[in-house]
């Protein structure tokens, strides 16, 4: 059996909902409907692989990863990590399951709090988890000390920039921080939330390459999530295509790109612009019409049937199934059934 | 009027000739643009790229004089449109040229527009600033103006807040309003920065076809070289306050001959190749611009760095068909000052 080791799924997520309610009135306050961020989504995470996720603004990316690390209590649905539960399981066991579930974020001014210096950012996971007991005894004070030393070096930056404050870093030095700090406790898997759209185009190649390499190295697994259809295709080693808070597709990344099957695939693809004049001249584009759906309403349908350009009858009042075409291409859409 | 001249003015819309602004600050100058020329034909689109920094929107505040004084300054150069110095102009003609005969749109819908007041009003206050017309003249060309950027229901939409549009919709809104007077010349700063893929498609399609329509010429400003590719006739790539190279867009692309513009285009990843290994690239930081010295800006993150890059900045070498660089590569050897 090839790649027999890559194949095991170290995260599973199954059916996993994350609504958040919509209150009115002043004192009693009662519900009136719901903002369907994710609405029933499944996919695994194998070992060593990176999961791309792309989609559109509101299309309940962010919202995935945050409710895979528990940063929000999901509405329903499971999430399993190395065979536990997350979401139903103890406190202390979650917990201790989370060290090994780091986030970078997206924006490398908000994400670092600029009243503490390198070394307590990078330490902080470590601290935190020393204090609660549940870190090998042998941690010590110094250990973390040349921990953080070693981290730093690992990703690029001086170790004699240990005592400076954020703000006397540049944005790519700073995600660096970042990716620092979520590598401090040695994590299985990594969820990076846009960690490159924030930065230059010549500063976003060097930390797409840190993130590749420390792959090789450390054996990270990663869920990445871009709107840059060519940063997803350059990192992922299989990507799911988020549309209102479901997935529209699920494939390998290069057979996504050279065989789009769902509609939305398509003109996704076709919208991202290719820095090459000859080609982006002859290209036939696919505009999509209109904006993105309020995603505060129930769906009894196929939920791109607003925008799609081939909707059938069938469309409106089925959800379509995902459905696999072949051993790594899945897609949910009634055009295949 | 001589019959060249006239022909010239047909031409060159806009001429930039060495363009300097610069602001003062606590930790010295920072010369945000530093000498840069160029030159925008009648319906022609031209792109300006660079990374955060590099000066890119500076140029184009100077064009339509909305550079705050203090701490910025102006300090060197000429802009030409139509036979005059926009440098020289007093307040009152400014007024007259700035979104009559050049507009602008910029990055962020929401912040340019003003949230307490109606599309409407906004509309009609921008056209009758320009144009001597009535209120309800001004409001029937306002609905004209959204429908013609794909408003639907534009009767109605009108009447509606800022608010009340998604991102996408506002970007229409704010192109509508730009191209209200019939400006001669747009320019477009991060135009799509903002917006998703699917919509960024939906309003670069809408400024080329309007540009073509109107006969307006477009300066865009963006980091995103695939925009470029799509858009531009003409690129200038600029780089801590210069243009470093300026080139015709397949040009550029096919032979890019400034080391940085070479790196910046191999470090995009790209759908329609594949990828084996890493990406290329450009090593380092963007320079700080405050004191910079006399040298190649781009010297300590260059890969074909020589000794004379570390010292003299390079001249402008024309490489033919428009195709100009600022680099010591394209210098011979016998004219390099001696390092």
């Amino acid at each position: 059996m090839p790649n027999n080791k890559e194949k095991k799924p170290l995260l599973e997520v199954v059916d996993l909902k994350q609504h958040f309610p919509i209150e009115a009135g002043f004192i009693f306050k009662r519900q009136i409907g719901a903002v369907r961020a994710v609405d029933g989504i499944t996919f695994t995470v194998n070992e060593g692989e990176t999961l791309g996720i792309v989609g559109e603004s509101g299309c309940g990316k962010s919202t995935t990863v945050r409710s895979i690390a528990q940063l929000y209590k999901p509405t329903a649905g499971s999430v399993i990590f190395d065979g536990l539960d997350l979401v139903n399981a103890p406190h202390e066991q979650m917990l201790d399951a989370r060290k090994n579930i780091q986030m970078i974020f997206q924006d490398p001014y908000a994400s670092l709090n600029p009243r503490m210096t390198v070394r307590t950012i990078i330490a902080e996971p470590l601290d935190i988890y020393r204090r609660r007991g549940m870190l090998d005894p042998s941690v010590t004070k110094e250990s973390i000390e040349n921990r953080v030393e070693d981290l730093m070096e690992r990703v690029g930056l001086n170790r004699a920039f240990k005592n400076r404050y954020p703000h006397e870093f540049s944005g790519g030095q700073r995600q660096r921080i970042g990716i620092a700090r979520a590598l401090a406790l040695n994590p299985k898997i990594i969820l990076a939330d846009e960690p490159v759209s924030a930065l230059d185009v010549s500063i976003q190649s060097q930390i797409l390459n840190l993130l590749h390499d420390l792959q090789d190295e450390l054996g990270l697994t990663y869920v990445f999530i871009a709107h840059d259809l060519a940063v997803i295709e350059y990192i992922s080693t299989r990507v799911a295509v988020m549309y209102l808070g479901k997935i529209m597709e699920l494939s390998r990344s290069s057979n996504l790109y050279k065989n789009p099957l769902h509609p939305y695939t398509k003109a996704l693809l076709s919208a991202a612009p290719i820095p090459d004049p000859v080609i982006e001249r002859k290209r036939q584009r696919i505009i999509l019409t209109g904006d993105v759906p309020s995603p505060n309403v129930e769906r009894f349908g196929c939920y791109f049937y607003d925008r799609c350009p081939y909707r059938m009858e069938i469309c409106k009042n089925n959800i379509p199934p995902m459905k696999r075409m072949n051993e790594h291409h899945e897609v949910a859409c009634w055009l295949y059934e | 009027m001589s019959n060249g001249n006239s022909l010239k003015t047909y031409k060159n819309l806009l001429e930039v000739r060495d363009l300097r602004t610069h602001f003062k600050t606590d930790a010295g100058i920072v010369k945000a643009v530093d000498g840069i020329s160029f030159t925008l034909n009648e319906g022609e689109t031209i792109g300006i790229v660079g990374e955060s920094g590099s000066g890119k929107s500076v140029t184009n505040l100077s064009i339509m004089r909305l550079i705050q004084s203090p701490p910025g300054k102006i300090v060197g150069g000429e802009i030409i449109f139509e036979n005059k110095d926009i440098l020289k102009l007093s307040q009152r003609e400014l007024r007259h040229i700035r979104g009559n005969e050049i507009s602008m749109i910029f990055q962020d819908p929401m912040t340019s527009l003003n949230p307490f007041l109606k599309i409407s009003t906004q509309m009609v206050e921008t056209i009758r600033l320009h144009q001597n017309i009535s209120r309800k003249e001004a409001l029937a060309k306002s609905i004209d103006m959204l429908k013609l950027v794909g408003i639907p229901a534009a009767e109605e939409r009108i009447h509606n807040y800022p608010h009340q549009f998604s991102g996408g919709m506002r970007q229409r809104v704010m192109i509508g309003m730009a191209l209200s007077c019939e400006a001669k010349i747009l320019i477009a700063d991060e135009p799509t920065t903002a917006l998703d893929v699917t919509i960024q498609a939906q309003i670069l399609e809408l400024i080329q076809e309007l540009a073509k329509k109107l006969n307006t010429a477009v300066i865009l400003i963006t980091h995103d070289l695939g925009v470029v590719a799509g858009m531009c006739d003409s690129v200038c790539v600029m780089y801590a306050g210069k243009i470093v190279e300026k080139a015709k867009t397949e040009k550029l692309y096919a032979h890019p001959a400034h080391p940085y513009t070479d790196g910046l285009i191999q470090s995009v990843p790209r759908l329609d190749k594949a990828h084996d290994g890493k990406l290329f690239s450009i090593k380092g930081q963007p320079p700080n611009v405050i004191d910079l010295p006399d040298c190649c800006p781009f010297h300590p993150r260059c890969h074909k760095v020589m000794e004379v890059c570390r010292h003299h900045y390079p001249p402008t070498k024309d490489l033919g068909d428009g195709h100009e660089v600022s680099c010591w590569l394209y210098i011979d050897k016998k004219e390099h000052p001696d390092a």
